[in-house]
């Protein structure tokens, strides 16, 4: 029994495993001498075991008796988890190497963040689900301040670390409503007990729960942090960030509500909207004054859960496909712009002011216009990929009967495209002004190229992402 | 020849990407490159959509050159034509090379100018093309890309602004579209426009419900389809442009280049009306009898008013962008008359207002390269000089004016009788900018060309070269050719539009038919 249990577990115990034995190789050896190979060497593990989940794990399995699921859903989440961690990973070598903040606790803390992360999309119980979130967490306040002399970077830890733990208090208080008012913390359980008559603590424990959540993924109003935390950390470690830990929550938020509050639909389905259209528009109005193209993506992300939430809010199946389409979608562009965003440096030292990308085109017409694909697909214009992402929410909100939702949700879209719209005008229209340094990494460049690429191509058919979410959301929703 | 449209529809796409891919460098002959190879791009995209108006059959309202492809989502990747949109395939495919030919002056990042038009030739004519909603969605809003692009790296001084109220202009009215197709797909279960099997569902086909619904304690007459109509409608009217959505569109206008000023007349303004006479019109046919008379009376307002403002206009582009507004008046009022006039004439009135308005820019374009000034009190008796130049841009003033022996003439004069039938008020209002059309048009011409050449800095200035009068002659040859035969045009629209009357006309009276047994019911109890 335990065996067959541990198998299931296995690839999260490998990637532990992995993660604490070399940590100790490596303080017992090269120590941040061997920082880039192990950096390298984490990317490739990573990349390893989606390969692995994404091939070899089939049907729905449980293990240690329901708290922990490996089903699509699951599988889904977690490539995009280890295939997002390992292109941040990449793309943050060279500019971490060159501001001496490349230590090899980097990738471990990476690893250690991803293994929690992986727990909590296989979550089945509110214990398990809660020491995923924290292990991911704690990994990330480690992560976000990594720029130990420097005061912005610690201060980002800091708030992101204040302000988490509060978010993990309010969970907390939600999980223990929960388990008060189920008798279970088991989700299979909480479904029974939400069936039928639902009593008031059940739907307290909801709400605190859901706004535990709301703070992970940064939806309005529970998004304070974020800004300050994307401008404050290093930038790969915000483009880490902006990807795999929000795929993670927004699984866990659906799993949760689908698996757990499955029955009580119509209760959650008011407060998720109302986040998805406070997040939309804050995210929207709030972009436009930023002048930081740090800040401005995290007012994006912001936007973009809103829109993912526009999904979730249909309570349906096809809503949870929409949100992991739209999620995956999000994820690729995120690391897209965020190695364009790497690449942008002058006297050797980065640049986060988008005025300093004044007539950017003149001299890196091909990087110009890849980061121009994938600013109109973030803003959601056709025929590029992004918008797919959006009709697929869309139709979800209107097929789950939430029309005014749609009706906002594009307004807001239109705003916010005017902000990714200023980018396209200071490196297409502007003057030509003191430039950037000639941007030299490869790696930079064929990440930046290949997700706008994607942007294009990916009209065709999504990459089959499409029947690859159909497939976890039927395993979700039943 | 079975993907003929295709083929058509993405051969500038394959010379945009020839352009991106092997042409390295921005000497002068990587520009003359670049120019040459766009020009053979599009003009191998003209002759292909020849292979389309020949294979055509015009006694068939269906759809010809179906091509079928399952997407995503269930959507289809759907290509057809129609009498209604074939023309507009052809029109486009006829004016792009003009246009490429016409931007051969410029020096300016010459490549990406080139990759621009070249990109919204492919959306354009995959717009006209599409037989799926979202297919369409792509195409219609894509070419916002490219024209954003087009206004605001390659436009006059205040380019940025035009830039981003036409891009944030069109945009808005078009989400609340894609919020309507939403909704339609999920009512109809289909995005198919038109049905390639037997017993297909297609929206064409599909009744949309047009009971009362009552929203917000409002009682909406014609229900769900009002609200549809009033979506696409938001869309359709900002692209038109209608009053009073038009003001980007003189903004958009002045700032453009020539070249772009030419496609947004002639073309992208198109996709308004076509999208009324391929949605609104035949989808929500009684919510199009509901609304009509207020599209009929906007119509009548934009004719007189964009005309009495382009009368006081001193940019000579801006003028012509106010009579485009005018003239676009005529085509909606043209197409929501709903009667076989109307709609023919609405359509011939768009196909030559593509040619007159495109080659009205066009003669802008021409002294503005000489000048570099748009100011019509810089300029005047250009006839003393520029002799071939006065005949050109005179043709297709009077064109413009609605001159019989001209394509306006036939446009404005079907519009206007279908146009008397359905509301004789409106009428009498529309015609009266044929006069205003005149003043305007005249005035422009005798302070331009006319007169003595008294300001110092045109003694100098040179007549049309052989490039421009190549330019000019073939539009100088369609606008008389459909003015004097004017059939060419109408032979190939006819049964289409005659199918479309009647499908609507039945809708129609099957919704009043339902109404009035719901009235007797109501009073027989």
């Amino acid at each position: 029994m335990m065996s067959t249990d541990l198998s299931i577990l296995l690839p999260e115990v490998m990637l532990a495993f992995y993660a604490m034995v070399s940590l100790i190789v490596v303080v017992y050896t090269g120590k941040d001498d061997s920082a880039r190979p192990l950096t390298v060497l984490t990317a490739i593990v990573f990349a390893g075991l989606a390969f692995w989940i994404g091939y070899a794990g089939s049907g729905s399995e449980l293990a240690f008796y329901g708290s922990f699921i490996s089903d699509p859903f699951s599988r889904f989440a977690k490539v995009g988890i280890l295939l997002s961690a390992a292109a941040v990973l990449l793309i943050s070598m060279e500019y971490m190497s060159r501001r001496g903040l490349l230590r090899f606790e980097y990738p471990v803390l990476i690893s250690l963040s991803v293994v929690g992360m992986m727990v909590m999309v296989s979550a089945g119980d509110l214990m398990v689900l809660y020491m995923g979130l924290e292990l991911q967490s704690l990994a990330a306040y480690v992560i976000a301040s990594i720029r130990r002399d420097s005061v912005r970077s610690t201060e980002a830890g800091l708030k992101y670390f204040v302000l988490g733990a509060l978010s993990s208090g309010l969970l907390l208080y939600g999980a223990s409503l929960t388990y008060g008012f189920s008798g279970t913390t088991l989700f299979a359980g909480i479904f029974e007990a939400a069936a039928g008559d639902v009593s008031i603590g059940l739907l307290f424990g909801l709400a605190f729960l859901l706004a535990g959540f709301a703070f992970k993924i940064s939806a309005a109003p529970f998004h304070m942090w974020t800004p300050d935390v994307y401008e404050g950390a290093p930038t790969p470690v915000t483009a880490f960030f902006a990807t795999a830990p929000k795929l993670a929550a927004m699984a866990l938020l659906a799993r949760v509500m689908h698996d757990a509050f499955g029955t009580i639909v119509g209760d959650w389905q008011q407060i998720i909207a109302f986040l998805a259209v406070f997040s939309m528009f804050l995210g929207a109005i709030a972009a436009i004054g930023q002048r930081n193209i740090k800040r401005l993506m995290a007012y994006s992300s912001i936007s973009h859960m809103g829109f993912a939430l526009m999904g979730l809010a249909s309570g349906t199946l096809f809503g949870v496909q929409a949100m992991l389409i739209y999620m995956a979608i999000y994820l690729t562009m995120n690391v897209g712009a965020f190695a364009f965003i790497l690449s942008m440096e002058k006297d050797g030292r980065p640049v986060t002011d988008i005025e300093s990308l004044h007539m950017y085109s003149k001299r890196e017409p091909l990087r110009a216009l890849a980061m121009l694909v994938l600013l109109f697909s973030l803003a959601g214009v056709p025929p590029l990929v992004g918008f797919f992402g959006k009709l697929y929410v869309l139709q979800a909100a209107v097929q789950g009967g939430l029309s005014w939702l749609a009706i906002l949700g594009v307004i807001a879209s239109v705003i916010s495209a005017f902000y990714y719209l200023r980018i396209v005008y200071y490196m297409y229209f502007g003057t030509e002004r003191d430039s950037l340094d000639p941007p030299s990494s490869p790696v930079l460049w064929s990440v930046l190229m290949v997700c706008a690429l994607a942007m294009v191509f990916g009209v065709i058919n999504l990459f089959g992402v499409d029947a690859l979410a159909a497939q976890a959301a039927a395993a979700l929703v039943n | 020849m079975g993907n003929i449209l295709s083929l058509t529809t993405f051969m500038p796409l394959i010379g945009a990407a020839i352009l991106a891919l092997f042409l390295r460098g921005d000497d002068e002959a990587a520009q003359a490159n670049a120019k040459w190879v766009a020009l053979g791009a599009t003009a191998f995209t003209f002759v292909a959509s020849l292979f389309i108006l020949a294979g055509f059959d015009r006694d068939v309202a269906a759809f010809q050159f179906v091509e079928d492809h399952e997407w995503l989502l269930g959507l289809h990747y759907r290509m057809g034509v129609d009498g209604i949109s074939v023309l507009f395939v052809m029109l486009t495919t006829f004016l792009m090379p003009l246009t490429i030919a016409a931007c051969w002056n410029v020096t300016h990042r010459v490549k990406e100018y080139m990759i621009a038009f070249l990109v919204l030739e492919t959306l354009m004519l995959g717009v006209f093309m599409a037989l799926d909603l979202v297919l369409f969605y792509l195409f219609f809003e894509g070419g916002l890309i490219p024209m954003f692009l087009i206004i605001g790296i390659w436009g006059g001084k205040d380019r940025i602004y035009a830039a981003f109220k036409f891009f944030l202009y069109t945009f808005l009215g078009s989400v609340l579209m894609l919020v309507a197709m939403v909704t339609m797909a999920n009512v109809a279960g289909t995005t198919c426009i038109a049905a390639c099997g037997e017993g297909e569902v297609s929206l064409l086909t599909f009744n949309f419900s047009s009971e009362t619904m009552p929203i917000l304690g409002w009682q909406i007459t014609g229900g769900l389809q009002t609200l549809l109509w009033l979506a696409f409608f938001a869309s359709f009217a900002v692209k038109m442009p209608m009053w009073p959505v038009h003001t980007w569109l003189p903004d958009a206008h002045v700032q453009a280049p020539t070249a772009g000023s030419v496609v947004l007349a002639a073309i992208l303004l198109k996709m308004g009306g076509y999208g009324f006479l391929r949605f609104s019109l035949p989808m929500f046919p009684v919510a199009s009898d509901i609304l009509g008379p207020l599209v009929l009376w906007l119509s009548a307002i934009a004719i007189v008013y964009a005309s009495l403002v382009a009368l006081v206009q001193e940019d000579m582009k801006k003028l012509i962008a106010y009579s485009s507004v005018a003239h676009m008046g005529y085509v909606t009022a043209g197409i929501f008359a709903a009667n076989q006039q109307g709609i023919d004439g609405a359509i011939f009135q768009m196909l030559s207002h593509g040619f007159v308005s495109g080659a009205l820019f066009l003669c802008v374009g021409v002294v503005y390269d000489r000048m570099h000034t748009r100011e019509i009190d810089a300029y005047g008796g250009l006839v003393n000089r520029m002799p071939a130049y006065a005949f050109v841009f005179l043709l297709f003033t009077m064109a413009n004016v609605g001159l019989p022996g001209t394509s306006g003439f036939v446009g404005e004069f079907l519009t206007l009788m279908g146009i008397f039938q359905a509301n004789t008020w409106v009428a009498l209002v529309a015609t009266s900018g044929v006069i205003l059309s005149a003043a305007y048009a005249l005035w422009l011409y005798r302070r331009v060309v006319l007169g003595d050449l008294i300001k110092e800095a045109l003694r100098s200035i040179t007549d049309m070269t052989g490039r421009e009068k190549a330019i000019f002659a073939p539009l100088v040859v369609m606008t008389i050719l459909l003015g004097v035969y004017p059939s060419l045009v109408i032979d190939i629209i006819e049964v289409s539009t005659a199918n479309l009357i009647h499908d609507v006309g039945i809708a129609q009276e099957a919704a009043a038919g339902a109404i009035q047994t719901a009235q007797t019911a109501a009073a027989s109890h």
